[in-house]
């Protein structure tokens, strides 16, 4: 079966600064990665260049089997994307937020789709607040209610958990790993909540100044690197990590 | 071009704006001050000099058609500006939008705060100063049509710099309009310049149009042969400014501004 997401040889380069250097990988439907890495691995200029916002110096990106940039519209109303750092016009009222985002990605049903994604993530009693009122956990809710709109078959999130506290953190974990799986979407994230990955993420792409170290199922990243925990091998990585990009085991 | 993802664009614009009040009231607030300033002008030109009684209605049909140009200049790149501030423009680039709908909508915005404005304008100099923009007649619409398309295109070009040079280039984008306003025979005719500058002059869709206005609220029929020139340059213009829309649009994407813009 061909791969959801094919990126091969991908580099970026602004003005001097490496922040993608040779990056290459496929991602099958219905897996779950997880891109790890330190600040500034290169991890949202990854997920900017999956979502054709930023253009690569190098290298191609093919989704669902087609060239990113020569199908960029088209591959876009098939996937959807969250962050912590985007969020929806602040004085217009969720409701009026989620409606005309069912517009843009043209959602059949928007109404009780969003009605059902309100519930899922419980702030359906959100629904006509103003979206710049609301506290950042709840703002995240409603960026995940918008990211899941149009039933996306490749969901791309940026530390998705960043600004929520560990119950709604937990919640959303569960929410998305649910959803993730009633319809096997593929999905992509970032996350510095080692957390986030283990529970989500079936996956571990481990990103260092650019380049993927490591690659593979939780366990075996654990394994591979003698650690105990994700987060023992992240502190390993970020002060060691240049002698790995030399010496891969 | 799908009209539903113009149609999502602008409705989310037009809640925006009649949603804050700080926003409605600036919308009105600096035309009307421009209508009561120009207004009291020609009242006290007409009492001093005893001037001709047409330069009340050529300055303030130039004033109420330099703010429909502002206006839908202004309108075309505010909508870019409002993404960028609340954090948004990422959600509608990841969207499946054209920069063509992209474009369209704010095009589409900036026509109706134009019609809204230019009403509102139009009805406060009949009333204050008696002066009646709609005794042009016909002629009114193929001018007005002009000046939204030569406004389109300064919006454009507007939110193209603003685009590659973020804030670093917000005064100059704004000041644009302003450049051209001196040769673009607004409260004065082109045959005021001096002789050397009179060519460039016509090369502004706005000169024909400024021009043109001042025919017809003299009572003499429109010149068609203007109406040809305006619209000819608008159609150059407006490709060009498109052409650079797009351009700056691929920059930025190479460049990663679109995920940096004002931060
Ligand atoms: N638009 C940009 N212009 C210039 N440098 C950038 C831009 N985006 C990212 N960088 C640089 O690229 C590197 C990787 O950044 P980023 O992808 O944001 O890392 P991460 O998300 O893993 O923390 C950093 O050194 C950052 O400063
Ligand atoms: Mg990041």
């Amino acid at each position: 079966m061909m791969p959801v997401v094919e990126v091969k040889n991908l580099r970026k380069e602004f003005d001097g600064t490496t922040a993608v250097a040779d990056v290459s990988f496929a991602v099958e439907r219905g897996e779950t990665v997880g891109l790890l890495g330190p600040n500034g691995a290169g991890k949202t200029t990854a997920i900017h260049m999956l979502l054709g916002l930023i253009i690569p110096t190098s290298g191609s990106i093919s989704v669902f089997g087609a060239d990113l940039e020569k199908s960029r519209v088209d591959i876009l109303a098939r996937c959807n994307f969250s962050s912590a750092y985007t969020s929806l016009p602040y004085n217009l009222k969720v409701w009026e937020n989620l409606m005309i985002c069912a517009g843009l990605y043209e959602v059949d049903c928007a109404r009780q789709k969003a009605h059902s994604l309100l519930d899922m993530f419980e702030i359906a009693h959100l629904k006509d607040q103003i979206t710049g009122r609301l506290s950042s956990g709840e703002s995240t809710r409603v960026n995940l209610c918008k990211a899941l709109l149009n039933d996306p078959e490749l969901l791309l999130l940026d530390e998705p958990t960043a600004s929520l506290d560990p119950d709604i953190a937990d919640k959303v974990r569960k929410i998305l790993q649910q959803v993730q799986q009633e319809k096997s979407i593929t999905l992509i994230t970032t996350s510095h909540n080692m957390k986030d990955v283990q529970e989500v993420c079936s996956r571990i792409l481990f990103l260092h100044k650019g380049r993927i170290i490591a690659d593979g199922a939780p366990d075996h990243i654990l394994e591979k690197f003698q650690q105990q925990s994700l987060e023992d091998v992240f502190i390993s990585i970020a002060r060691g990590g240049d002698l790995m990009v030399k010496e891969p085991t | 071009m799908r009209w539903r993802h113009v149609r999502a664009l602008v409705i989310r614009y037009t809640i925006l704006y009649t949603r804050s009040a700080p926003r409605v009231v600036e919308m009105f607030f600096w035309p009307f001050m421009d209508l009561f300033v120009w207004g009291f002008v020609t009242m006290y030109l007409l009492r001093v000099n005893g001037a001709h009684p047409s330069l009340v209605t050529f300055l303030l049909g130039a004033m109420i058609f330099w703010d429909i140009i502002y206006r839908a200049a202004q309108g075309v790149s505010i909508s870019f500006l409002e993404d960028v501030w609340s954090r948004n423009l990422l959600n509608v680039f990841v969207a499946p939008v054209r920069v063509s709908e992209f474009i369209a909508a704010s095009y589409a915005v900036g026509l109706l705060k134009v019609l809204t404005i230019a009403l509102a304008l139009t009805g406060g100099a009949y009333l204050m100063y008696s002066f009646n923009l709609f005794s042009m007649g016909f002629a009114l619409v193929p001018l007005f049509a002009n000046l939204v398309i030569m406004g389109w295109s300064i919006g454009m070009l507007t939110t193209a710099l603003l685009m590659r040079w973020g804030q670093a280039a917000e005064n100059l984008a704004w000041a644009v309009p302003f450049l051209i306003q001196p040769i673009a025979a607004v409260f004065y005719p082109v045959s005021v310049l001096p002789a050397w500058l009179q060519p460039v002059a016509f090369t502004i869709p706005a000169s024909h149009v400024f021009e043109g206005m001042r025919q017809v609220l003299r009572g003499e029929p429109l010149n068609v042969e203007r109406l040809i020139w305006a619209f000819v340059l608008n159609l150059v213009y407006l490709a060009l400014a498109a052409w650079s829309f797009n351009h700056m649009f691929h920059v930025a994407r190479r460049k990663g501004l679109l995920t940096k813009l004002f931060t």
